[in-house]
């Protein structure tokens, strides 16, 4: 287990997260791919505070705040497709033309 | 030899996400990967942070797959799906990046400073959450104070203009005529 070979690990879920929030149409395939890309991030941040920062403990402090990222972007995401929903019936990007309630 | 398994795992779960003809088996697969993730962390020794985010996304994708059975066409699978917009440009996109980071990750010399081993990372988190981080920390809560008040507000039925399901028209801003004395 080496700092190249977790940081490779981390680019390909960050990529693949990439495509996804990139490519899907439904809403919530789209916060998946963000959820992937915080993931990567995540990973890629304990690799280095592991093997390069001698378990300097702000980089674990650091960390918690990329999950409270993670769940404030779920949070807001399901309550704007409840929104979104109500309003125009739409679950997928290509119906909203026009973000006017 | 079992890193690899984990990471290896987590990649290819990570994929089927996007690959999956269910909404609701690419949220458990999205979990599977999250939990290679959270295996991957314990094994670098931040065990609390591991056991964290798979307990965190574990309840998450629950969620997910609640309001996808809710709210989406085809929640249980049973039609093939295959929901995407640019297509190519999103597949540049990610072969692009994910070239680029592993290009940095392979090129760059990071200083080599591993963990102690005899250190406890998650006391010494601990008194960083309630020492010197406790600003931030506290930032942080509030932070989702205000995400939880926002989202009660954004999924509330009853908006500024009347109820959502009505479309929730802006009043015109026509003035009325005062009645002369």
């Amino acid at each position: 287990m080496t700092l190249q070979a977790l940081l490779v690990v981390a680019a390909a879920l960050f990529a693949i997260g990439l495509y996804g929030a990139i490519s899907q149409q439904s809403f919530v395939m789209l916060m998946m791919g963000l959820e992937l890309m915080i993931n990567g991030a995540l990973l890629a941040l304990i690799a280095l505070w592991a093997l390069s920062s001698g378990g300097n403990p702000q980089g674990q402090m650091l960390a918690i705040v990329f999950m409270a990222v993670m769940a404030i972007e779920m949070a807001l995401g399901f309550a704007l497709i409840t929104n979104v929903y109500r309003v125009r019936r739409a679950d997928i990007t290509e119906k909203l033309r026009r973000l006017k309630g | 030899m079992l890193f690899w398994c984990f990471a290896v795992g987590s990649v290819v779960t990570a994929y089927l996400v996007f690959r999956t003809d269910s909404m609701v088996r690419a949220a458990f697969w999205l979990l599977a990967s999250f939990v290679g993730v959270g295996a991957i962390l314990v094994m670098l020794a931040a065990e609390f942070l591991g056991m964290v985010l798979i307990l965190m996304m574990a309840g998450e994708m629950l969620i997910m797959a609640v309001v996808m059975v809710m709210y989406m066409m085809n929640p249980a699978g049973l039609n093939p799906m295959f929901m995407v917009h640019q297509h190519r440009f999103a597949v540049g996109a990610g072969v692009v990046s994910f070239v680029g980071l592993s290009v940095v990750a392979l090129t760059v010399d990071f200083p080599d400073q591993p963990v102690d081993p005899a250190i406890d990372a998650t006391a010494e988190l601990g008194f960083e959450l309630l020492g010197d981080s406790m600003l931030v920390f506290q930032t942080a809560g509030v932070a989702l104070l205000a995400t939880m008040i926002g989202a009660i507000a954004l999924a509330s039925r009853n908006g500024r203009f009347g109820t959502a399901d009505e479309g929730s028209q802006e009043p015109s801003l026509e003035i009325e005529e005062l009645e002369s004395p």
